[in-house]
Order: structure tokens, then C-alpha cells, then sequence
């Protein structure tokens, strides 16, 4: 049985914090290049480009891509022969939370109480989600989700008669309304299935998927590229000022549901999607 | 090069992105900055009359002293408002940035400080129009009564691009803490800008950027 102790875990969970924070991710990165070079309309371009711009300014000066370095979402796996000592695993990564947005001068975004609203000034609690898997690692997945995307996401309990043309039209819809809010292009992660929650969490945890991969079920990668084409067709473009570039990527998560129920959820992510995976123990 | 430990990780991961951002040359703000069609704006603006010329798409650069405030910086000038006391900035010709930066590390005035998404602040913004206040700095749309305000008032709205917050700190030269400190990022802050690039998103007249349909 493997041992981690908490320590590994907190300094893990602090580096992350920084890193996702000024690095924009590889595969976001790629998607915009790409999208400068398919991009016909010159404002298009030239927003994109200067996102681009800025990425290289954040990651080479070690300063937050976008202000907004978001609520800390957590998937982690625990595999169930590792045994974690010196403390609480929710308390490491918090703590690892605190840590790594103090001393990365990262803003800290959380109000202790959704209506009483006062700041908890270390942006802590983080939102974790955690799965019992074999094995004796525990892999940490992290992504700062920023809100201006995150106020835009939907959730709709569909009828089953409405099928996948009602999954495709809902989820058109959500980024047609959003519009130019969610610093588009966006990032889609669509959770189809299981009941309303699991829905929702399918949907967060497909944005943790890199842009561009598909699916393995062919049937619904189609469905990511069919939904990619419809929502570059709206013409919303970066930032909303219209272009082919609304979308870099739509990413489905799928869950057996009941007979009376077809739940989508649509979680919107922006262009500054942030997410690094880092994998402790054996 | 990297300045801090968050960095000391990445580096091989990286490579191949920092020599993809070599050949780019961080051209394309400077792009802005030269191209033929940029206005320059003194900001807080003498009269509002300045404003009138802007039209709707117009790449603008502005210098002088802006102000931040958000959400919950809004929700108490608006409730000063109300109860007849004063605010704590100036608000006539005045221009609010919708934005709460991140903390300024060793060496730099500032955090990355990109605009925040503007529709929260529509119940908020046209009693503050209605002091005044020259113009708006955020991104995405306005409702119908801000709209209806700022053709009143004469105010414009810009937009400044979402999500390039590292990119646009390097415009701020300087940045000061005006009031509700207890805010945290919310706090109301005096930022001193050059050239700070933004697009009119709507203009004095009530045309808009994001009607083009």
C-alpha cells in the first residue's frame, strides 16, 4: 500500500495553482493559432491574435493569463490501496489552495456565504469532486474556472422525445444567448445523462478534457464536431464582434439515465480554459 | 524570464509554446497601437461633448486616470446615492472599469487587470449616468435602460478585451486604493493609464457593437 503524505499533497496543489494560473494550456493555445489562420474577419483576428499576445506576456512573466484565476475545481481519483497520512486530504488540498494563491499573487474570488458575500481573502474552499478507483495513486486533476463563463452555463431537463435534435438546439441556444458575456470563443463541456447533479458534474469535467479530443464513442465525438460547426455558425466571434472563432471546442460527457429523462447540462468555459493534471504515488 | 517559483516546473513542458511566442514578436498590440484609425481620449474627459464623435466599432487608446469598480463597490455607491450621501470618487466625466485585478507582485504596480462582464452592474449604472458619469469600461452587453441613460447623459461604453488581463496591467502605470478597502479586489481603485486599448461598444447615440444582426 502506498503511503502520501499531506505535505506532497499541499505543495502539489500550491504549484498547480500558480502554474494552470499564467500557463495557458497547450492545447488552447494550438486552438488559437489555429483559429488566427482560419479566421476571415480582421477584428476576429486581431482579438485573437492579441490573445495570444497575452498568453506569452503571462507566461513569460509569471503573471495570471486573465485576472480572474477563478474557484479551484478539483477532480481527484483515489485509488483505493493508497493510504494518505498526516492529515485530512479536502484540508491538504485547501490548504494547498491558500498557499498557492497567496504566493502566486492570484486573486482570491470566494465569498464565504452566497448571500452574505464577504470575502474569505485565500480563495479557499475549492470545489472538489472526488472517485474511488483501483489502484494506489491519487491523481489530482485542477482547473480555476472563472465566472464571467461559468454565469453563463444552463442546465435543461429535456423530454426523451426530444432527442439529440433537442440536445443540439438547447445547447445552441445557451451560447447564443451568453453571447458576447463569456469572453467567447468559448469552451464547451456538455454533460448528457445520469440525473439534473450528474448532468452538471459530467459537464465540468469534460472542459477537463484537452480541446480537440474526441470522444471515444464515435457516434458522440460526431455530435462534439456537428455542434462545434453549428455554434461557429452563429457569428458571434471573439468577443462577441463577430467572426467564424466562437467556439475553440465542445467536449461531451455522457451517463445512463432514467426512462423519463433526457438531462443536458451546458457548462461554458471561456478562452482562458486552465487545467493540469498531476498524478502522486505509484 | 520567469520571476517567481511558479515557473521553475513548466519550463520543458513550455518550450515549444514560448518558441511559438518568439516568432509572434508581441506584435499585435503594437498593431493597435500604430494603426491609422486609433483615437486617442484624455481621460476624465473635460466635457462630454469629447465623446460625441466616438462611433460604434472605433479602436480608441485612452490615457489619464480611470476608476475600478465592480459588483459589490457599485451596490454601495448606488446605496450612498440613495441615502444622499456622497460617493467616493468624482463621478463627473469620469470613466468606472469594470474590473477587480489580481494582487501586484514584487516589481509592478499592478495584477492582471482585464474587464469584468458588465451586464451585473445594469441596475446599478444609470443612477450613476445620471451623476455624470462619462463612460463605461467592460465587456459583453447592456440592458435597454443603461442604454436609455447613456443617450440621455451623453456616455459611452467601451469594451476592452476580456480575458487579456496580463496584456492590459502592462497600460496601467500607476494604481491606488480610493475606498472599501474592505472589499479586497472589489475595492474601488485610481488607476493611472496610457494608452489603454479599448473598442466604443456603444456609442452616444445608443448604436451597439453587439446588434449587428
Amino acid at each position: 500500500m502506498t503511503e502520501i503524505h499531506v505535505d506532497q499533497i499541499i505543495d502539489e496543489v500550491r504549484r498547480m495553482c500558480i502554474e494552470a494560473n499564467v500557463n495557458l494550456p497547450p492545447d488552447v493555445c494550438r486552438a488559437l493559432e489555429k483559429a488566427v489562420e482560419s479566421e476571415g474577419n480582421p477584428t476576429a483576428s486581431s482579438v485573437l491574435e492579441l490573445l495570444l499576445e497575452n498568453a506569452d506576456i503571462a507566461r513569460n512573466e509569471c503573471i495570471p493569463i486573465c485576472q480572474d484565476t477563478g474557484m479551484a475545481v478539483f477532480f481527484v481519483e483515489v485509488g483505493q490501496d493508497c493510504r494518505i497520512v498526516g492529515g485530512g486530504l479536502t484540508d491538504a488540498i485547501n490548504e494547498g489552495v491558500m498557499q498557492g494563491y497567496q504566493a502566486g499573487y492570484l486573486r482570491k474570488s470566494i465569498v464565504s456565504d452566497p448571500l452574505e458575500r464577504l470575502n474569505t481573502n485565500d480563495n479557499t474552499p475549492a470545489v472538489i469532486y472526488y472517485d474511488i478507483v483501483p489502484g494506489e495513486a491519487l491523481v489530482i486533476h485542477f482547473s480555476p474556472k472563472g465566472f464571467g463563463s461559468e454565469n453563463m452555463s444552463q442546465l435543461k431537463m429535456l423530454a426523451p422525445a426530444e432527442g439529440v435534435e433537442g440536445v443540439k438546439s438547447f445547447v445552441v441556444q445557451v451560447v447564443r444567448e451568453a453571447g458576447p458575456n463569456p469572453c467567447p470563443p468559448v469552451v464547451l463541456g456538455v454533460g448528457i445523462g445520469g440525473t439534473m447533479d450528474k448532468a452538471a458534474v459530467l459537464a465540468k469535467k469534460a472542459l477537463f478534457r484537452p480541446i480537440g479530443k474526441r470522444h471515444p464513442d464515435p457516434r458522440i465525438a460526431r455530435l462534439e464536431e456537428e455542434l462545434l460547426e453549428l455554434i461557429n455558425d452563429l457569428d458571434i466571434g471573439p468577443q462577441g464582434f463577430g467572426g467564424r472563432t466562437t467556439a475553440l471546442g465542445v467536449s461531451i460527457e455522457t451517463f445512463p439515465t432514467h426512462i423519463a429523462g433526457l438531462p443536458v447540462a451546458v457548462n461554458v468555459s471561456c478562452h482562458v480554459t486552465r487545467h493540469l493534471t498531476t498524478r502522486l504515488g505509484r | 524570464m520567469p520571476n517567481h517559483e511558479a515557473c521553475q516546473g513548466c519550463a520543458k513542458e513550455c518550450a515549444a509554446a514560448h518558441r511559438r511566442a518568439a516568432t509572434r514578436q508581441s506584435a499585435s498590440l503594437r498593431a493597435v497601437d500604430n494603426s491609422d484609425d486609433v483615437v486617442h481620449l484624455r481621460v476624465p474627459v473635460t466635457a462630454k461633448s469629447e465623446l460625441i464623435p466616438l462611433e460604434v466599432g472605433q479602436r480608441v487608446l485612452l490615457s489619464g486616470t480611470i476608476y475600478t469598480a465592480r459588483d459589490a463597490a457599485h451596490r454601495r455607491m448606488v446605496e450612498s446615492i440613495l441615502a444622499g450621501e456622497e460617493v467616493p470618487i468624482p463621478l463627473e466625466n469620469a470613466f468606472i472599469y469594470y474590473a477587480g485585478p489580481c494582487p501586484a507582485p514584487p516589481g509592478r504596480v499592478i495584477g492582471s487587470v482585464g474587464p469584468t462582464t458588465s451586464y451585473r452592474m445594469d441596475s446599478y449604472a444609470p443612477a450613476l449616468i445620471e451623476k455624470g458619469l462619462g463612460g463605461m469600461i467592460g465587456k459583453g452587453t447592456r440592458s435597454k435602460r443603461v442604454i436609455e441613460a447613456m443617450v440621455k447623459h451623453c456616455c459611452v461604453y467601451f469594451a476592452a478585451v476580456g480575458g487579456a488581463g496580463a496584456l492590459l496591467s502592462r497600460r496601467v502605470v500607476n494604481a491606488e486604493l480610493v475606498a472599501y478597502g474592505d472589499l479586497g479586489t472589489e475595492a474601488i481603485r485610481r488607476l493611472e493609464v496610457k494608452d489603454f486599448p479599448v473598442i466604443v461598444a456603444i456609442d452616444t447615440r445608443g448604436n451597439s457593437i453587439y446588434e449587428r444582426r
